[in-house]
């Protein structure tokens, strides 16, 4: 086990650097094509008609008025849909949850409202999209449910789990007696609002038919091995036919973990018709699949008189699909957070008619840590606690749920940078105590936590005898900097400039790698990348031993330093040769390597890894008219090293404005009477605006980690997990009122809450 | 989205013509509500109309007030000096709305004509007596926390998105239209109507008339006013409940009084006899809340609504403190105090 950066090969030059995004230029010149962009000869546009109703049956399909519109091709639909794979299983992509995933235009049943029940081809857009609104569709409706509160009887323990997703950990000490015995006690509903990813870049693939038969399709999705495995096993194809490449994605936030009902259509279109097919979604067809579910929870705390807990209750029941037993971690958060001696934790799902809610962003942390951190701030009121000494008093060195210690977990410091940021220290403990002009202010804090990953991923590294460098897999760079993270840890490795290194990734020829999420790819990714580089520097190494009068001859591996294209002697700089020199004298057109990166095992049974942060709220309320403004952030991270302070920094600042917008602004609405959530643009759907979004402070601590020889630990997720909870408790500081229900809107602040 | 024919007129009276030759058709000029709805086959158009070479750009002085043309832009009227200092209730309240990108292609007439954002009335897939009539109304009983709370019926309850008309109606503005019985003048109350059992008309325009003009008169209320938009974010996001109102003061004193609600009903919402009753009164709080009782005593709150009348309430008081102290609502930050 190692933990400085790769000790016998470069040095940290740009690791650690605020190294601008390498695909910047190519992004914002528009030469970054998205998978809806790419062109094929011939290429034939498929819209999709949507479902009116969410429950019931397709009665009839009346098509003849829209293949009659000169330029279709075909409108296709359940009756005369060409046939795929008949096993269920060969749609349960790489992150599927237990059940039978849902199959576009596969019978005449209707499960959730928007699902697609036509596809029309046409030689253009405008014309597909023309036709497809004179496709005339009756239906048999029935009446959906799709009220996670009045379904929360019916709720279920899944009995198959879904992988990955770690079950709530048996209950330990005696929480129901502790709770009864308990000085302190509080107890709270907590509620949310479903949300949708909204990404800016729409779902999109692109499926052109080659030549010789084979497949190549540009899809929206955050690793092309999903699509492909997807594809091969729906459509009985071979995994040499088809070829999936997506280079850039415009945001995901894990919409695009799982192939969706486009990229399905596209394919089914483009193999019937022997013609390559785009079919891409329209913006409202957005609220047509996947989303971040709510969950209806509970939290009830016991602790004495200095607030330390004795007792911890959380329970939740989480809405999924009628077709599928969708899961996420939401109550294990408060038992890994806290020590307690009494704990009871509990998730069950129940059966609604929406498509099958998905991962977004921290799944499961965003919805459970806003409960437990606004119950913990709660506990901080009645026990007399700083909301921070709260925290620190009920601190855990390990995690409960699993009885191991944390590999590293810096959250005191995060505590402390972050208070000292904020200027925590002078804020007054009584609610409605601090006031400006009309406005109250409202001081809040929580805690953020997120696991830190890694997943079995292999990287490709290929020098050139002009002493260039391509690296790459299939993972995907959603916008986070893995571009530019996986450039700067090649480059350092074999101490090349970083105009010397080309990253190439989203290719399904390109090296094996799992898809982009989670928050595991900079370790996962990046320790591929480092390790098939340390093994071309060896290569390189024993070349250079070998030539005629080496400078290195009689030199260890151990000794030798790679930087600014050579190999030098470390600490003797005058015994060196350039690395082209060494190919050139070697008649060597290339060195390749291929590495595998995998979780360490040891580590692994030894500890449990956890990112952290702290993160501390402004906001300022007009009481009178309801008016909410977060007008300070600071976010205090601790997750191991951060490779590139800027992109790192950019990571968090997301992740803090898409918190902001879950506690203030972000719902999609449902009317239950229909199934249909009836806001579905992104002018009633709100997500933050600038005018929304205050000054935000981001602090990384340092933190020694020691899962991957980098020593990163991930930072996708944790920038959004305990916002929503800093400003509900800075909104309870502000005004008295505890509103235990997101969004924080102007009716709930004049209302009950 | 349907196909549809192009005709492009250069004159007014060649737009009346184009209309009155096929009334299905409909006039374009910046397109950003048309075209939305248009793509969601909302709107259906055999033809458009595109008046964007009509010679109505320009804003002149007229009457002692301003006349701005009908396809002068928001923007344009937006930073236009002459608004800006004397009608800065306007500029405000176009500044209130929308985006950057959006104000430099919408149109002032276009904006007066914009249909409501009711989530119903833009999905097809719904029932709606505006979109549709005689199919009923999905937003009674549904998802309705942004619906009207004043002037509703059973048949409709969907506001008016304009902040723009809020102004124009408490500045009194008046409305130049013309058509195949010639020109005529619609003062801007009475222009947008209420949804009755006729939901599907948003305006008292006849068929086959166009906007000209927007007249502001010369009362200009450059100093006691203010437009409050209360929304579900800071920026870009219609109003729940906004208030335009405008005050002349002798001392503490209330001369004149001018207030509109936007928001709350199908039209611009005034009330004239809370005007009249702030007239000769202090300038303080109570009479405030007087006037807002007046108008909200009719209020009347859908399933998810209710807020919106205490609300309201709060936003006309609050308004009418802005207009007194000289203090309106920032549409840079969207501070108010």
């Amino acid at each position: 086990m190692t933990v400085q950066f790769s000790p016998a090969a470069g040095r940290d030059r740009f690791v650690g650097t605020p190294v601008s995004r390498v695909d910047g230029p190519a992004k914002v010149t528009g030469l970054a094509k998205y998978a809806g962009e790419f062109a094929a000869p011939d290429l034939a546009y498929g819209v999709v008609v949507s479902s009116a109703i969410a429950k019931g049956r397709i009665e009839s399909i009346d098509a003849a008025a829209a293949e009659a519109v000169p330029g279709v091709v075909k409108v296709i639909t359940h009756e005369n849909r060409p046939a795929t794979s008949q096993k269920p299983e060969d749609y349960q992509d790489a992150v599927a949850p237990p059940g039978a995933p849902f199959q576009a235009l596969a019978n005449d049943k209707i499960v959730f409202s928007g699902q697609p029940v036509a596809l029309v081809v046409a030689d253009d857009f405008e014309t597909a999209r023309y036709a497809a609104s004179l496709v005339k569709v009756e239906y048999e409706a029935a009446a959906p449910l799709t009220d996670v509160a009045a379904q929360a009887g019916a709720a279920y323990d899944p009995p198959m789990k879904r992988n990955g997703i770690k079950p709530p950990p048996e209950p330990w000490g005696d929480a129901a007696g502790a709770l009864d015995g308990a000085e302190i006690r509080v107890n709270g509903q907590y509620r949310m609002a479903d949300e949708h990813h909204n990404p800016m870049e729409p779902h999109a693939s692109t499926v052109v038919v080659e030549k010789d038969g084979t497949y190549t399709v540009y899809d929206k999705i955050q690793g092309v091995s999903n699509t492909h495995d997807y594809i091969a096993g729906a459509f009985g194809l071979k995994p040499e036919q088809v070829r999936v490449l997506n280079p850039y994605l415009g945001g995901g936030f894990g919409s695009g973990l799982r192939p969706q009902y486009q990229l399905f259509l596209a394919m089914l279109a483009a193999k019937d018709l022997g013609r390559s097919v785009r079919v891409t979604l329209t913006r409202d067809q957005m609220w047509s699949f996947t989303y971040r579910s709510e969950a209806i929870q509970t939290v009830s705390l016991g602790a004495d008189r200095s607030g330390k807990l004795q007792a911890l209750k959380h329970d939740a029941v989480q809405g999924t699909s009628t077709y599928e037993d969708y899961q996420e971690v939401v109550v294990n958060w408060s038992g890994v957070l806290y020590d307690c001696d009494n704990v009871a934790l509990t998730y069950r799902i129940t059966q609604l008619d929406t498509p099958t809610p998905g991962d977004m962003r921290a799944p499961g942390a965003v919805t459970g840590v806003y409960a437990i951190e606004t119950a913990m701030d709660e506990l901080a009121y009645a026990s007399g606690q700083d909301p921070v000494q709260l925290r620190l008093k009920n601190y855990t060195e390990g995690d409960q749920t699993e009885d191991k210690p944390f590999g590293s977990k810096e959250l005191r410091e995060a505590f402390r940078q972050g208070a000292e940021r904020f200027g925590w220290a002078s804020r007054k403990p009584e609610p409605r105590s601090m006031r400006e002009g009309r406005e109250l202010v409202g001081w809040g804090m929580a805690t953020g936590i997120w696991e830190s990953m890694m997943m079995q991923s292999s990287a490709r590294a290929v020098l050139g005898a002009d002493g260039r460098l391509e690296v790459g897999n299939q993972t995907g760079d959603i916008g986070t900097g893995t571009y530019t993270i996986l450039t700067q840890i090649a480059a350092d490795t074999l101490g090349l400039p970083l105009d010397h290194v080309t990253t190439k990734l989203g290719d399904t020829t390109l090296a094996q790698a799992p898809v982009a999420g989670g928050s595991w790819t900079a370790a996962s990714s990046g320790t591929a990348v480092m390790k098939a580089c340390r093994d071309i520097a060896e290569q390189a190494f024993k070349l250079a031993r070998g030539m005629d009068n080496s400078p290195l001859a009689n030199v260890d591996f151990e000794r030798a330093v790679f930087t600014d294209g050579r190999i030098e002697v470390s600490g003797d700089p005058s015994k060196s040769v350039a690395l082209t020199d060494v190919m050139r004298a070697t008649g060597t057109e290339k060195l390749e390597a291929t590495a595998e990166a995998a979780p360490d095992k040891d580590f692994e049974e030894q500890f449990n890894a956890y990112t952290h942060s702290a993160i501390f709220a402004e906001v300022k309320i007009d009481e009178e008219l309801g008016v909410v403004r977060c007008t300070r952030v600071v976010s205090a991270i601790a997750a191991g090293k951060v490779l590139n302070p800027k992109t790192a920094r950019s990571q968090i600042l997301g992740g803090v404005v898409m918190g902001i917008g879950s506690a203030l602004h972000e719902e999609s609405m449902l009317d239950h009477r229909i199934g249909r959530f009836m806001n579905h643009n992104l002018g009633e759907y709100h997500v933050p605006v600038h005018a929304d979004i205050p000054d935000i402070d981001v602090i990384f601590v340092d933190e020694e980690d020691k899962a991957n020889p980098l020593g990163v630990k991930g930072l996708g997720e944790i920038g959004i997990v305990g916002v929503a909870a800093a400003i509900a408790n800075a909104v309870f500081h502000a005004t008295g009122k505890r509103i235990r229900h997101l969004p924080i809107t102007i009716d709930k602040v004049l209302g009950e809450g | 989205m349907n196909r549809f024919d192009y005709v492009r007129p250069n004159t007014v009276a060649e737009a009346v013509q184009a209309l009155g030759a096929d009334p299905q058709a409909r006039f374009i000029a910046g397109g950003t509500n048309l075209i939305d709805l248009m793509k969601y086959d909302v709107e259906r158009p055999g033809r458009l109309i595109d008046i964007t070479r009509l010679p109505l750009r320009d804003i002149v002085e007229h009457d002692g007030g301003l006349r701005i043309g009908a396809l002068v832009t928001n923007a344009t009227v937006a930073y236009d000096v002459r608004i800006k200092e004397r009608y800065p209730l306007l500029s405000s309240a176009i500044l209130a709305g929308a985006s950057a990108q959006l104000r430099n292609a919408a149109s002032t007439g276009g904006n007066l004509l914009q249909r409501t954002r009711c989530y119903y009335f833009y999905d097809t897939a719904t029932p709606c007596n505006k979109r549709e009539p005689g199919t009923g109304c999905g937003a009674i009983g549904g998802v309705n926390r942004i619906h009207a709370i004043l002037g509703a019926s059973e048949h409709c309850i969907a506001t008016h998105p304009s902040d723009m008309a809020v102004a124009l109606a408490a500045l009194e503005a008046v409305v130049q239209v013309s058509g195949p019985n010639g020109d005529r003048a619609i003062p801007l109350a009475e222009f947008h109507r209420l949804p009755g059992d006729d939901p599907a008309r948003d305006t008292n325009l006849a068929p086959g008339e166009i906007i000209v003009a927007v007249d502001l008169p010369a009362k200009s209320f450059a100093t006691n006013f203010t437009y409050l938009k209360l929304r579900d974010r800071l920026s870009y996001a219609f109003a729940l409940v906004s208030v335009a109102a405008a005050l002349e003061l002798d001392g503490e004193t209330i001369r004149t009084a001018r207030l509109a609600l936007g928001g709350v009903a199908h039209k611009p919402w005034r009330n004239t006899e809370a005007e009249g009753l702030l007239q000769g009164k202090p300038a303080t709080r109570e009479t405030y809340q007087t006037a807002a009782e007046l108008i909200l005593a009719e209020a009347k709150p859908q399933s998810t609504n209710g807020f919106k009348i205490e609300l309201a309430r709060r936003a006309i008081v609050r308004g009418l403190e802005q207009a007194a102290a000289g203090t309106p609502q920032s549409q840079s930050d969207k501070r108010i105090q």
